[in-house]
């Protein structure tokens, strides 16, 4: 007879924290939010006091919200290859460029070699020339094509160990930037018109048909009115939508056949081709579902500034992206959003606010925003001292990156190599 | 339990197989097969060539000469996932699990060449994607049961005993519905209580799972007791090949292990 009973180690998962209830109130939530921002934005705000609406406005302007989404979106589209299979990507920037630019492509009059003009259920005003194809074809359309660039770059580079990987990917996030800043005569064609950029882009419409506008309880709703600059409402619940979008899919894939074969080659990539894993066309897979979000977040970032423009892709953008995935807890879908959110809206709002306030209350004259990198590489510092697994890390990886890295030689099984 | 040495089907034959490092021949002109539903032990002292035999096979190390027939099939130089879903499973001298996945996720992942939902369909998770997982699902906490560690279904493979995870190994090589088991020192860090009970599960995995076992093994005790037929390399070369009697009784074999003076350092 026994005495053993059956232990169950203390952190045991419970079946439900990795799979769909916890998952559901994290969904809850985010919709919850989203809506609730909505409401605020459209029925609070426009009555509140005067007090109220100046400081929304300097400290969280919808615009500030709508610019976060875009980050948002990408660094979900990160955390895929960053966080699900471990593929550090330093130049994520370029899937970002492409989708930008294709966006200025079939959405704008840049090609006015064609006179009459392409028109695809879009919005905007007839008989322009150009290319001009609804923005949710778009999206489609430049998701798929940084899907193939990222499997372009992707079939040569990935047989290389982390390191190497991490370094032709941050020479690719400098080379497609610079393709579009010189890309306004190729053997005399304008494909990019260089550092001018390709402005504006068509203004978008929720939907191609429909009446222009609904009335709900006194807010009104843009239907398939063309959006103006100044549209940001309309154009929160839209980026909200590619965003949810973007969540979904990321957790859909998570819990399937493919997400576990991310999880075995970031665990053991050896162990797992030795199971049957193959792992160039998963890590392609990573790579493809990761740039088809980058090269969405692209568009969305393109129809928020109305323009895309060679200078704004520089390699920043994939650091920051980095440090929202590594800040919010890698491989968490939720703890990359809020990291998203949180950074994007502290360099785009929050540090310049608090730089005037301060200024203007100490007389001082402090270029805040110019210290932004400063200040992320000092909370990366203190993070990877103090909380190396994130500000809500996934429950996997808390419980390792909690204790000290297991022994290297562990590692060194004769099997490599 | 009769042993089924004599049974004329083969599972794996490695032909001839030579690997050359540069000027190093690691292993020479070696020949080898493994019986259908026999425990085969591949043995020699350190540096003998074994291992690099055992990635010539699990195709991680590409033969400069010679092939590799898993049944009929010849699978000489296929990347390592597909020998793997054509039939070879394996352990790990030193454990290597998915530390951060559950038991029953580890034996999923090796379920990977069975199933065939691409990303639409997860994405979409259709009626053949959802079958699948729970089939997976089912299949592993089976895998699971057999091996005797069904109840840490849940767990992180890194939280399970040194035995159980040794066993999950085994789950996980056994998901993929191989042919042919390769254990590579599976009783290594084992007492000799732990190790007789291993043996009896290697048998029963054989003769329950109708998989041709190939040990590679240390322990002397283990592998008289548990194999049909015994393999020794020394420097590359095969010495010797015959029963657990015939082997321990080899002069060569002896002299391998001992040295010729009998001074020369001894192997356990």
């Amino acid at each position: 007879m026994s005495l053993r009973t059956p232990e169950i180690a203390e952190s045991a998962p419970k079946k439900s924290d990795l799979g769909s209830s916890h998952t559901r109130r994290w969904a809850l939530s985010f919709i919850a939010v989203a809506i609730v921002v909505w409401l605020f934005y459209t029925f609070v705000l426009p009555h509140s006091g005067t007090g109220v609406q100046t400081l929304i406005r300097h400290w969280m302007p919808l615009g500030s919200v709508n610019e976060a989404l875009v980050w948002v979106i990408c660094a979900v589209g990160l955390n895929i290859v960053v966080g699900y299979a471990g593929l550090l990507d330093l130049g994520f920037v370029a899937f970002w460029a492409i989708g930008g630019y294709t966006a200025g492509w079939i959405m704008s009059s840049f090609f006015n070699q064609i006179t009459n003009g392409i028109y695809f259920l879009s919005s905007a005003p007839p008989n322009q020339p150009g290319i001009h194809i609804n923005w949710w074809i778009v999206l489609i359309a430049a998701g798929c094509l940084c899907a193939f660039a990222g499997i372009i770059i992707g079939a040569p580079t990935l047989r290389l160990k982390s390191d190497y990987l991490a370094l032709v990917t941050l020479g690719f996030g400098e080379i497609i930037p610079q393709v579009f800043l010189n890309g306004e005569n190729i053997n005399g064609f304008n494909a990019t018109n260089g550092p001018k950029g390709i402005a504006p882009i068509d203004n978008i419409a929720a939907l191609p048909f429909g009446p222009s506008t609904v009335n709900v309880g006194g807010a009104t709703l843009a239907i398939s009115k063309p959006l103006g600059p100044f549209d940001v409402t309309t154009k929160y619940v839209l980026f909200v939508i590619v965003a949810a979008f973007c969540i979904f899919v990321s957790l859909r894939i998570r819990e399937g056949r493919l997400g576990r074969a991310w999880l075995a080659i970031r665990e053991d990539e050896l162990a797992a081709s030795m199971m049957g894993v193959p792992l160039m066309q998963s890590k392609l897979a990573a790579y493809a579902v990761g740039a088809f979000m980058g090269g969405m977040g692209g568009v969305v970032y393109a129809i928020h500034n109305n323009s895309v423009f060679p200078d704004r892709f520089n390699f920043a953008i994939s650091i920051i992206l980095l440090a929202m995935v590594v800040l919010g807890g890698m491989g968490n879908v939720w703890g990359v959003i809020i990291g998203a959110l949180g950074l994007a809206w502290f360099n785009s709002t929050g540090l310049p606010q608090f730089g005037d306030t301060f200024n203007s209350q100490f007389g001082t004259d402090i270029n805040f925003p110019s210290y932004n990198f400063l200040i992320f590489g000092s909370i990366l510092v203190l993070m990877m001292l103090f909380r190396r697994e994130g500000l809500f890390p996934e429950t996997r990886t808390r419980q390792v990156l909690q204790e000290a890295e297991r022994s290297d030689a562990e590692e060194l099984d004769g099997g490599e190599a | 339990m009769t042993a089924s040495v004599e049974t004329s089907k083969v599972a794996l034959t490695a032909d001839n197989i030579t690997v050359r490092f540069g000027g190093l021949v690691a292993v020479r002109s070696v020949s080898f097969t493994i019986p259908e539903k026999s425990i085969v032990s591949l043995i020699g002292p350190n540096g003998a060539g074994k291992t690099t035999f055992f990635n010539v096979l699990t195709g991680l190390y590409r033969p400069t000469t010679g092939s590799v027939l898993l049944g009929d099939r010849d699978i000489t130089g296929m990347s390592p996932h597909k020998i793997a879903s054509v039939g070879l499973g394996r352990t790990f001298q030193n454990i290597r699990l998915f530390g951060l996945m559950t038991a029953a996720e580890n034996v999923m992942v090796a379920m990977h060449s069975h199933t065939s939902s691409n990303i639409l369909q997860i994405v979409a998770r259709t009626r053949h994607q959802r079958r699948e997982e729970v089939e997976s699902r089912e299949f592993a906490q089976e895998m699971l049961d057999f091996v005797g560690v069904g109840r840490h279904a849940d767990e992180y493979a890194r939280n399970l005993s040194y035995g159980d995870q040794r066993r999950l190994e085994v789950a996980r090589a056994l998901a993929l519905r191989p042919a042919v088991l390769l254990l590579d020192e599976p009783t290594a860090g084992m007492n000799p209580q732990e190790s007789a009970v291993f043996v009896d599960f290697v048998r029963r995995v054989r003769d329950e799972q109708h998989v041709s076992v190939l040990l590679i093994e240390h322990d002397m005790s283990v592998v008289m007791r548990a194999s049909e037929r015994i393999t020794v390399l020394d420097q590359g070369e095969k010495i010797a090949e015959g029963g657990p009697d015939d082997i321990r009784n080899n002069q060569r074999v002896v002299e391998a292990y001992l040295g010729r003076t009998g001074t020369e350092g001894s192997a356990r």
